[in-house]
């Protein structure tokens, strides 16, 4: 038996959502009044029922917030946020104090992954150790919101005000990171994988041991900027390129192959909108007029990692 | 090769600007139809896998809460008042340490980033504050290059810190994988090549933050366009 489960904060985090949309829908003044309002409501439903929904619902419900984003009925209130003057006074008002909830967030993070693991009575478990990292941060917030409610003083409502206000900057936005992975699932499903190494072994003289890894390296960077995530592109690119040229043929070191591989397919991440998560929320949430601003600023860095990959793993692979 | 369809269709919808969502759903049809599933069978199948994938946006919906309420009580505007304080801050020392210390403590298997609990609320009024300190008000293209920099710095540390000295996350992966197909590597193998592209990483954003330190100067210096502000 856990106490702390991933579980019970999508209760909680479905629990917000379905707050946020009740604010909307009870909001007169609101531009996209009933479309943003049954948006959040649908994902909060996902989360709070999860997988006690059967699938082929949720697939549905999922269709229907593609249509509600897709039509534009999801939407923010102009308005938005207190004025800054406000902030100011209550900035020199509160002064350090308003770092502590701040920082409690990390603080409860390495506390919940250090120690609050081992903590049991019995076969009571405080924290559910098989997702220990993830459920440690969701603490986090948790204990940040009590101890940001003490040091404001504020009232109870005022996170969800807020953080509803946030939620609509960022916009539909926010499941994308959660719906591509659910395509990536698909993509996996029908082989999309076995079909791409298979194109790149027949194009390419793999015979020669740089192209092997300029293969696997550059192989690794665009299937991720495809998938959006270098773990799924990880297996289908090391079984179908890394494994059969560069060990197989021309018997170089696996652990560095791999290891220098899945950093190349990182450099893909930062270069493809795919990754939503990394790249394309954080535009949101940093309200950047570009959507693509996080991608741009990354690209000298991430061509210049994965040219050092590149070198690295040619000089070392057939050599330790 | 016709199941390559739904990245064509990824690629396209991307470039053509569509609606994301759409995009992805569209891609997700077309794939699962040319595989021979029926739309139902699809249907379920982005069902299960949504929902399976609900911890990728549970951290950011479990930190807009309390993030908001901080920023409603002027956590950002506190944060820049202390970076001022700091006379040898620039925008890009700030992104600079902040990379370092994610790297270093991802490396030691402890999350303590995100672009909404740290990025949006601490590390860009910092960034932005140093600049403003040393420059005056900030034209907004440059506030927007520093906060398209700050996102870069923490998908920097956050990516090439992980696989480094403790074996977390991605390499339990890369050994399964090559466990499963008959080599044995140890774990502790993956972590010490992971090494130096770390050690790239941090080199190649110190040459970023150069950049955008350098950027910062320059449209600052220059005086305002007629007629524009």
């Amino acid at each position: 038996m856990k106490l702390l489960t991933l579980d019970l904060f999508y209760i909680i985090a479905g629990t917000f959502l379905l707050l946020a949309a009740g604010r909307i829908a009870l909001d007169r003044t609101h531009p996209q009044r009933w479309g943003s309002a049954v948006f959040w409501g649908l994902l909060a439903l996902t989360f709070l029922a999860g997988k006690a929904l059967p699938p082929t619902l949720s697939g549905y419900f999922l269709l229907a917030l593609v249509v509600l984003a897709a039509t534009k009925q999801v939407g923010e209130k102009p308005e938005a946020g207190s004025p800054l003057t406000e902030r100011v006074a209550s900035a020199a008002r509160l002064k350090n104090r308003l770092f502590v909830p701040a920082l409690l967030i990390p603080a409860t993070a390495i506390l919940g992954t250090l120690a609050l693991s081992r903590l049991h009575v019995g076969d009571l478990w405080l924290i559910d150790s098989a997702s220990i990292t993830v459920t440690s941060v969701c603490l986090g917030a948790a204990v940040a919101v009590v101890a940001g409610l003490r040091v404001t003083g504020a009232p109870v409502t005022t996170p969800v005000a807020e953080g509803s206000r946030l939620l609509q900057t960022i916009g539909w936005a926010i499941i994308l990171p959660q719906f591509l992975a659910a395509l990536g699932g698909i993509f996996a499903k029908a082989g999309v994988g076995a079909v791409v190494a298979d194109v790149v072994a027949q194009a390419l003289p793999t015979q020669y041991p740089f192209v092997a890894v300029l293969a696997y390296c550059v192989g690794m960077a665009l299937f991720t900027i495809c998938m959006g995530n270098a773990f799924a592109a990880f297996p289908v690119i090391t079984l179908g390129i890394g494994l059969p040229f560069i060990v197989g043929l021309h018997a170089g070191n696996p652990a560095i192959m791999a290891a220098i591989g899945m950093l190349c397919g990182y450099c893909g991440t930062l270069l493809t909108p795919m990754a939503a998560n990394f790249n394309v929320v954080p535009a949101m949430l940093l309200e950047l007029r570009d959507k693509n601003a996080v991608i741009k600023a990354q690209v000298p860095i991430a061509l210049t990692i994965l040219a050092a990959n590149i070198a690295l793993m040619y000089f070392c692979v057939y050599r330790f | 090769m016709i199941k390559l369809i739904g990245i064509l269709i990824v690629g396209a919808g991307f470039a053509l600007r569509f609606n994301p969502l759409l995009v992805v759903m569209a891609a997700g049809i077309a794939t699962g139809l040319v595989a021979g599933m029926s739309f139902n069978e699809i249907m379920e199948l982005f069902g299960t896998y949504f929902v399976q994938n609900r911890n990728v946006t549970l951290l950011v919906i479990l930190m807009l809460p309390v993030v908001g309420l901080l920023e409603r009580y002027g956590l950002r505007e506190r944060a820049e008042t202390l970076i001022r304080r700091v006379r040898s801050a620039t925008a890009g020392r700030v992104l600079l340490f902040y990379t370092a210390v994610r790297q270093v403590s991802i490396a030691l298997g402890i999350n303590i980033g995100g672009h909404a609990a740290m990025v949006r609320p601490l590390v860009t009024p910092m960034a932005e504050g140093a600049a403003r300190a040393r420059h005056g008000e900030l034209p907004d293209q440059t506030s927007q290059a520093v906060r398209a920099n700050a996102a870069a710095a923490e998908n920097v540390g956050n990516f090439f810190g992980e696989d480094t000295i403790f074996a977390v996350g991605a390499i339990y992966l890369i050994k399964g994988v090559l466990d499963t197909s008959g080599h044995k590597v140890s774990v502790w193998a993956l972590s010490l090549w992971g090494i130096p592209t770390a050690l790239v990483a941090f080199g190649a954003m110190w040459w970023r933050v150069r950049v955008l330190d350098r950027r910062i100067e320059r449209e600052t210096a220059a005086p305002p366009a007629e007629g524009e502000r």
